[in-house]
């Protein structure tokens, strides 16, 4: 890989029940799409802690995806998807206070047959990624101290 | 038995510390019984030639208070860990950053502009900024350079052990010295003077299910002194604060600020607030919880007001793209 090639590495928090079947779903279905986005399956888009988040980013991250059920009344455990879309706006607010753009940080819903929806994201977010460049926020903290 | 040697020290931070020791009362003379302080810049007059002088590990115990904002810090901070047998991150600043942490949201750049040229009370016509190195007709002088991040005493240094609070609470400060004198220290790395639960399990409030529909800041609301003050809107820093302190705040019916870090087991105790606050908001639709959320006030500054730079990310990014 040459230097000045930059691939987006993004990560995506998605629920097992809607957002990662649709990941499976296009999967089989040999949808194609770029390959940036690596896939962390949990049980419900409401176990994902901020803290999940801030992890992501201050490891290397140059995107994250936090996607679920559609609200109200697709969430498996009925209310999960209704802790994430109170807090994800809040964590919205705190990442653009940290100075991460807010094109770095998508939270959403896709249900399990909206595998099309899925590749769409996974296409538009990279780019949107790429053409940021990279956060490198390790790199970034040691490179201003002098 | 000879006396337990003991130096304090204080980095980046207010004097709370000192002045908690001195909140001792009447068992500071057990302590000057017990131990001879070999170095306390606030109180004695000691220099850091004379710790240079000292032999290796000669200090037995180092309480050392206040976050790393400058090269001074640092450099006494090597200093006394080469110095001292057990080294002790005492405090909030030395612990997670303390209130000088928040400093991590700007730049030095931008700390220096809003201090030398932009203060209402400040004259500078000439735009004068402070030089570390200045040539007098005496000869050079130096003064310690400002870092653009504050830090805690652990991410430059070994720490042996942490004392947290904003200041630590005297009776916590005599159990932390009992159990030094008694030889019964926990594994290193530990936090001391401070239990394993929140602020809330010592809280005097009742706690109900939450159901809020409003946050309020502390001077919007005369709270009810029997609820809860996190269901009466009130952000409270409690459910994600290690307890010690005996719940002081709230006792008087103010919000835990959460002085005393995060509990055992939370990795950032910002996002632990974020996810406590926004979770109990009382909205069944998007736009209604965006409206309730969108209320809190500067969520860095009240999440991470004690441990900005001890969090996942340490500081703001310096030049936003």
């Amino acid at each position: 890989m040459s230097e000045n090639h930059f691939e987006p590495r993004i990560v995506g928090f998605l629920c097992n029940w809607c957002t990662y079947t649709a990941a499976d779903t296009a999967g089989v279905n040999r949808m194609k799409m770029p390959p940036n986005v690596d896939i962390i399956r949990v049980m419900c888009s409401g176990r994902i802690d901020p803290e999940f988040v801030l992890k992501a980013f201050a490891l290397g991250a140059d995107g994250v995806i936090v996607s679920g059920c559609h609200p109200p009344g697709d969430c498996h455990y009925s209310n999960g998807n209704f802790k994430t879309f109170r807090r994800m706006p809040l964590l919205e607010t705190v990442l653009a206070q940290y100075g991460i753009e807010k094109e770095r940080f998508h939270w959403g819903w896709i249900s399990g047959a909206e595998a099309n929806k899925w590749t769409q994201l996974v296409h538009d977010f990279t780019e949107q990624v790429r053409t940021l460049g990279p956060l490198d926020w390790q790199h970034e903290l040691a490179s201003k101290e002098d | 038995m000879p006396k337990l040697k003991l130096g304090l020290y204080w980095a980046a931070s207010c004097g709370g510390c000192e002045i908690a020791i001195v909140e001792l009362r009447e068992k500071i003379l057990d302590l000057d019984a017990a131990a001879e302080i070999l170095f306390w810049p606030v109180a004695m007059d000691y220099k850091y030639h004379d710790v240079e002088a000292m032999p290796d590990q000669h200090i037995d115990v180092c309480l050392f208070n206040g976050a790393i904002r400058n090269s001074e810090n640092e450099h006494v901070a090597h200093l006394l860990r080469k110095k001292s047998k057990v080294f002790v991150a005492f405090g909030s600043c030395a612990h997670t950053g303390g209130i000088p942490g928040l400093a991590n949201m700007y730049s030095r750049q931008s700390i220096f502009e809003r201090a030398y040229f932009d203060e209402p009370s400040v004259i500078n016509v000439d735009k004068v900024l402070p030089q570390t190195s200045y040539a007098m007709p005496e000869g050079q002088v130096n003064i310690p350079r400002m870092y653009n991040t504050v830090k805690t005493l652990a991410q430059i240094e070994d720490v042996d052990y942490f004392v947290p609070g904003c200041p630590p609470q005297p009776p916590q400060i005599w159990n932390v010295v009992e159990a030094i004198l008694s030889g019964k220290l926990p594994p290193k790395g530990s936090v001391v003077g401070a239990n394993d639960k929140t602020v809330c399990d010592e809280c005097k409030h009742t706690r109900q299910e939450k159901r809020i529909k409003k946050f309020y800041r502390p001077h919007e609301i005369i709270p009810d002194s029997n609820a809860c003050l996190f269901d009466q809107g009130i952000l409270c820093a409690g459910p994600a604060t290690r307890g010690g302190c005996g719940a002081l705040c709230t006792k008087v019916d103010l919000p835990c600020r959460g002085c005393y870090g995060a509990p055992p087991h939370v990795v950032d105790q910002g996002a632990a607030l974020l996810s406590a606050a926004a979770s109990v908001a009382d909205a069944s639709t998007e736009e209604e919880a965006a409206r309730i959320i969108g209320e809190i006030v500067d969520p860095v500054g009240t999440f991470y007001r004690f441990g900005l730079p001890a969090s996942l990310l340490h500081r703001t990014r310096i030049e936003p793209r």
